[in-house]
């Protein structure tokens, strides 16, 4: 359970219509920015953070003190550079960073919502994300760019606002959530809704299901590495001691490093968060208007697109974006697609791998020469 | 265009500005580069060594890492004035199906390939006896890619047996044009084709 912080927000004007049929009501925005908006609002990129991300993307974090979560990608001489872009970054609504949730109070009794707030999709957090631009006076986007569910994020805006983005980088995303995703999440919501401490989602602020959600970020975060990966940093060496314990305690360092991970992560997260994120990732499918047709979601606007996923990616493997690309190139849209290679697995589009940033440099240059 | 090798400067000569391009097999771009740079044309790419497609993605260049012979399917019929497929043919696992899918998707194709009629590999084949390697060719037959080597004379039966109309044609012997008995002469032929 994240403790109270400061963040900067935005009261939206209006409500906010979802995909459930329902209106959240002028829900609130946490947002960061970087850089200076130019005098023809033509530099703005929108930066869409992952499942477990938040806003302070390049900024340090309020609560763990821990320089932003995408520096590699974001700052002076990055290929999101605050020199020349005027870098957006909110918290998705449904989340727990100062955003409208299900922590945050609910406008009847300030109690916190719980399960009572609806359950959002995708497209209804990039809905958010388009009445946040309408506020802050942005019409046109650069670029929206963001991995994994940012990714997913980048290409729902293509689809629900295709004159508003001049171009779309997704890395290790997916435009819908496979069998073997879904199941991991449910593993995950299973873990919070077991924790007796979860209390049908309405544990009071401070208490929440701890072991659950570590348990629910334990399994999640094996799914963000990958084999190769685990070995290398872990192989089966054991933590702190010449023998094994017989008993239960974390005698591999690979079991105290997933504990370590699980305990920090309810520091900074919101169970009930994580039940309503992961649910509308496992709702996602763009294509599901179309009865299952991906190219026709891509028909509209002008926006090029630059896909790139990771060899060792198992989570949303390089079959996906092969898939959005085909739709792309079916649909008659600029488009450029790269699979890296980089051991780390899904979490490698945090951290740096040969090649990404000029991938992106190259391309966002081409995009603002475009005119 | 002198900072392109020649036998793509043979390729940049057929495109007019303004033209859209695919190039199949695109490498590190350079060709989209220079065509972009020099006659704004509108171009993509398709390329299968991923070094190669980031390079072509940081040039800015509008390239995706697959494969021609299953990747093409995606492209819309008639959809770039222009689709190049250059020192590439021979290296294709199924070059009669790209070739369809070239004029398919472009409403020209332009292809380009090293001639295996060409004097000196006949020479090194009658009298050496073995698999010949040349500066064009210069890698031995079981270490080559180019697994669909053909002579001009052996394209053009292809080119008639799927009814394609060979609008241009343009042949070199290293860097000089040639066009007196292309298939012995020259050690490269460009064909400009449509359906």
């Amino acid at each position: 359970m994240p403790p109270p912080v400061t963040h900067r927000q935005l009261r939206l004007d209006a409500d906010l219509p979802l995909d459930c049929g329902q209106l959240l009501p002028r829900p609130v925005i946490a947002y960061e920015t970087l850089g200076t908006l130019n005098h023809a609002r033509s530099n703005a990129v929108l930066v869409c953070h992952a499942l477990t991300g938040d806003q302070y993307v390049a900024s340090t974090h309020p609560i763990t003190g821990k320089p932003g979560w995408w520096t590699r990608m974001v700052g002076t001489g990055k290929p999101l550079d605050p020199e020349r872009h005027f870098i957006i970054c909110s918290n998705v609504v449904g989340g727990c960073m100062g955003s409208e949730g299900p922590a945050s109070p609910h406008p009847d009794d300030g109690r916190p919502w719980g399960l009572r707030f609806p359950v959002i999709t995708i497209a209804d957090m990039v809905r958010a994300q388009a009445a946040l631009l309408d506020g802050l006076g942005i019409e046109t986007l650069l670029a929206v760019v963001g991995g994994s569910m940012g990714g997913m994020q980048a290409l729902q805006w293509a689809a629900s606002f295709p004159d508003r983005v001049r171009s779309v980088v997704a890395i290790a995303a997916a435009a819908r959530h496979s069998a073997q995703n879904i199941a991991f999440h449910e593993v995950g919501r299973q873990a919070i809704m077991a924790d007796p401490k979860w209390m049908g989602g309405a544990y009071p602020v401070g208490s929440g299901p701890a072991n659950g959600l570590a348990v629910a970020r334990m399994a999640a975060h094996i799914t963000y590495l990958s084999e190769a990966g685990l070995t290398a940093k872990f192989g089966r060496r054991l933590q702190d001691r010449s023998g094994k314990s017989f008993g239960f305690d974390a005698d591999f360092q690979v079991e105290s490093y997933l504990r370590h991970q699980g305990m920090s992560f309810v520091d900074r997260f919101d169970a009930n968060s994580y039940l309503y994120i992961t649910r509308a990732m496992d709702y996602f499918d763009l294509a599901d208007p179309f009865e299952g047709l991906l190219a026709p979601v891509f028909a509209k606007g002008k926006a090029r697109f630059c896909i790139v996923s990771f060899d060792s990616d198992w989570l949303y493997p390089t079959v996906e974006s092969r898939r959005i690309v085909q739709a792309l190139v079916a649909a008659g849209r600029h488009v450029s697609f790269v699979e890296l290679s980089s051991p780390f697995g899904h979490d490698a589009f945090l951290l740096d791998p040969p090649g990404l940033n000029g991938v992106v440099d190259g391309f966002l240059k081409a995009v603002e020469q475009g005119g | 265009m002198n900072d392109l090798p020649v036998r793509l400067q043979q390729v940049a000569r057929q495109i007019p500005e303004h033209s859209s391009v695919l190039d199949v097999g695109c490498s590190d771009g350079r060709l989209l580069a220079w065509l972009r740079d020099n006659k704004n044309t509108d171009g993509r790419g398709i390329e299968l060594d991923a070094g190669r497609v980031a390079a072509a993605v940081t040039r800015g260049l509008s390239v995706v890492q697959g494969d021609a012979t299953r990747d093409l399917a995606a492209f819309p019929d008639q959809s770039v004035d222009f689709a190049v497929l250059s020192e590439t043919l021979q290296a294709m696992e199924a070059p009669a199906k790209v070739l369809q899918d070239l004029v398919r998707i472009g409403r020209r194709a332009v292809v380009a390939f090293p001639n295996f009629g060409y004097w000196r590999v006949r020479m090194n084949l009658l009298f050496k006896g073995r698999m010949p390697v040349t500066p064009r060719l210069p890698t031995s037959w079981h270490e080559t890619e180019n697994i669909h080597l053909c002579t001009i004379d052996d394209f053009r039966v292809l080119a008639a047996e799927l009814d394609l109309r060979i609008e241009r044609e343009a042949y070199l012997a290293g860097e000089n044009p040639i066009s007196a008995w292309p298939n012995l002469m020259a050690d490269h032929a460009l064909f400009v084709l449509s359906k």
